[in-house]
């Protein structure tokens, strides 16, 4: 009786009718987890991308971040998934025997190509050099650490620095359609299910896209003010001020694509309308309105759109602008929770609804969930120590 | 070897994209339109499972239900059914009451007055070993495939508990065992059909409102009654092609 003690009260709980086999819920928070940390990753990487691929100068303090910060995300973002499995053990199965009519099963190798050839590669050529110079400084175990991560390639002459930094603009290119292929396809896993209306709308790829560029792109704005603040460094207010700029104009992309989403269902108001009308209006109110939309569209959007006519003093603009990236980052958060939770929170036969209480005390999910998402944080104070971006050579400059 | 990033940046950049982007256009368009199903049906002389149920005929007593998880090792608890009964209500005012206490095993009620019921009727609910099926379609490893006769089934030594294909079933009919943390649903006791008996709800029915056979042979039984009675299926516009065909269907059952 005690295991099923959750299932037994949301039983007690339904609104309406639900097929029997709806009372459990499927996918718990650690499915929310994977969407949103996948997100962190290729918007934090598509930011690196526009100091490097569109040479947006400004942005250049927050290109390794960037992109360490998309490395730490990335290296964890499967562990939701394979901790939510029933056999987490058999998770190598998907990548072995891929079935490849599912959605999926590509996740894997998309996973791959995304850690192996983009991010490892770029950060890689990026920070060759300096390993090799540090590995020069360095003695004893470090040393040959930073000697191990050149992969003994210590070339320092300026052709083959070139070398990197050409090989390098290309894996970037790269990158960003391989970015937009990993959020839009995470996307895909839940728009391409028909059976589920919240879910299968075409736009569901794109709207993750770019909900995952708008939250990728507050990680990085908030991690670099947490960063300087930490080792007491002077923020460049000129690269917030940049960020921001385009945090708006994708937040205003995502909005517009959001709402168009919404509209185009209430236009239509197919055989589903009734009961989607009443999950939004009722279990997601909160989750919705206030969150996602309230706080994490309609204040940042207020607030930036404000930042791009008059600019208050610098002390002000940088409070702000760290109320915009925590309120945006809990705003994405709770719109991956409104497509994840909410399209398992009614019934499939559209005549009722169940409910998801997160049992913070005993909920393993729940602190599952919490540890995947704090120890990118500490992969990052790692990564940011051994590989420290202010230790960086001097660019070559651009001829 | 000059970095002339400046000048042709964009450029280069939208000239890498598209080609990318053709690639990919191109790659698709050498298998147009192909649609990702995993079964197909069999040519030649093979079984192809089909189920017909006669809402007219089911009295609500889940014989069925009940028969499936003895014979099947379900669950006891309410949250697991590979085999339930729905009982619908609509009231004279138009209101649609639905029930399903413990799947129907524990008996129906009637909370609406007699006299305030517009109809009532019972809709036994499984597996519709859809032709189309899209729990099989979206399983990452193969686990869950259709055997050659059109039945749904689960390798459950080999499915991995993603939860996948529970997302994608439009009719409920899947769940994640709890001890087993894989998934389970009907297999039109697909281990009695090869010793040549019958599902085990079939033959706990007391009113023949179920029966199964082979939609192949235009003179078996479910045939016969396929063609002579108005059937519909559930969820017809999802194209998941059910082999589940209901006689007297009402348009309020999802």
């Amino acid at each position: 009786m005690d295991k099923f003690e959750t299932l037994y009260e949301a039983l007690a709980n339904l609104d309406g009718f639900i097929y029997p086999n709806e009372i459990a819920l499927n996918w718990d928070l650690l499915i929310v987890m994977y969407p949103y940390i996948t997100g962190l990753v290729a918007g934090a990487f598509i930011l690196a991308s526009l100091n490097r691929v569109f040479d947006i100068k400004a942005l250049r303090p927050t290109y390794e971040i960037s992109l360490l910060t998309a490395l730490a995300f990335m290296l964890v973002a499967t562990m939701p998934l394979i901790s939510h499995l029933g056999q987490p053990f058999r998770f190598y199965e998907m990548l072995i025997t891929p079935h490849l009519t599912s959605a999926m099963a590509i996740f894997g190798f998309v996973y791959l190509w995304y850690l192996m050839v983009v991010l490892l590669l770029e950060i890689w050529f990026d920070y060759r050099y300096d390993m090799v110079i540090w590995s020069g400084e360095k003695k004893g175990f470090m040393r040959f650490v930073y000697r191990a991560l050149t992969l003994w390639v210590l070339d320092t002459s300026p052709e083959s620095r070139k070398t990197d930094e050409k090989i390098g603009y290309f894996i970037t290119v790269v990158g960003i359609p391989s970015a937009f292929l990993l959020h839009g396809y995470v996307g895909f896993i839940f728009g391409s299910i028909k059976a589920n209306p919240w879910w299968s709308t075409v736009m569901m790829p794109v709207i993750f896209l770019f909900s995952a560029m708008v939250s990728g792109i507050a990680l990085v704005m908030f991690i670099y003010m947490a960063v300087n603040y930490l080792r007491r460094q002077k923020t460049d207010i000129f690269c917030l001020d940049t960020i921001a700029k385009y945090l708006f104009y994708i937040l205003i992309i995502d909005f517009t694509l959001e709402s168009l989403d919404q509209i185009h269902r209430i236009y239509e108001a197919d055989e589903s309308f009734d009961i989607l009308k009443l999950l939004v209006r009722g279990k997601l109110f909160f989750t919705f309105f206030i969150m996602q939309i309230g706080i994490g569209t309609i204040i940042p959007l207020s607030v930036l759109g404000f930042l791009q006519f008059k600019k208050p003093r610098e002390r002000i603009r940088k409070i702000l602008y760290l109320i915009v990236s925590i309120c945006v980052l809990v705003g994405i958060f709770y719109m991956r929770w409104n497509v994840v939770i909410g399209g398992q929170l009614f019934s499939k036969s559209f005549y009722g609804f169940t409910s998801y209480k997160v049992d913070l005390i005993g909920g393993i999910d729940v602190w599952l969930s919490v540890l995947w998402f704090v120890i990118p944080f500490f992969i990052l104070a790692f990564l940011l120590w051994l590989l420290p971006p202010w230790k960086k050579a001097e660019e070559l400059p651009h001829e | 070897m000059a970095i002339e990033k400046k000048n042709f940046s964009r450029r280069d950049f939208i000239k890498h994209t598209s080609m990318f982007a053709g690639g990919v256009v191109f790659v698709s368009l050498m298998n147009p339109m192909k649609v990702v199903y995993a079964t197909k049906k069999p040519e030649g002389k093979g079984k192809w499972y089909g189920i017909a149920i006669d809402i007219e005929k089911c009295i609500g007593c889940a014989n069925c239900a009940r028969t499936c998880k003895i014979e099947n090792d379900v669950h006891k608890e309410p949250f697991f059914f590979r085999n339930w009964v729905e009982q619908y209500t609509i009231t004279n005012d138009d209101e649609i009451l639905v029930s399903s206490p413990n799947g129907g095993i524990d008996g129906f009620e009637q909370p609406v007055p007699e006299e305030d019921i517009y109809k009532t009727f019972f809709v036994p609910k499984m597996c519709n070993h859809c032709a189309k099926s899209p729990c099989t379609q979206v399983c990452p490893v193969g686990a869950s495939f259709e055997s050659p006769e059109g039945v749904a089934l689960v390798d459950q030594t080999y499915c991995i508990g993603c939860g996948y294909c529970v997302q994608a079933c439009p009719y409920g009919c899947r769940y994640i065992d709890p001890e087993k943390g894989v998934v389970d649903k009907c297999t039109l006791c697909y281990h009695r059909l090869k010793d040549g008996l019958d599902p085990a709800c079939m033959m706990a029915c007391p009113t023949h409102a179920r029966i199964y056979g082979d939609l192949n042979d235009k003179e078996s039984e479910v045939s016969l009654f396929i063609k002579e009675h108005n059937c519909a299926v559930l969820k017809q516009q999802l194209n998941t092609v059910p082999k589940l065909y209901y006689n007297a269907l009402s348009q309020e059952v999802h």
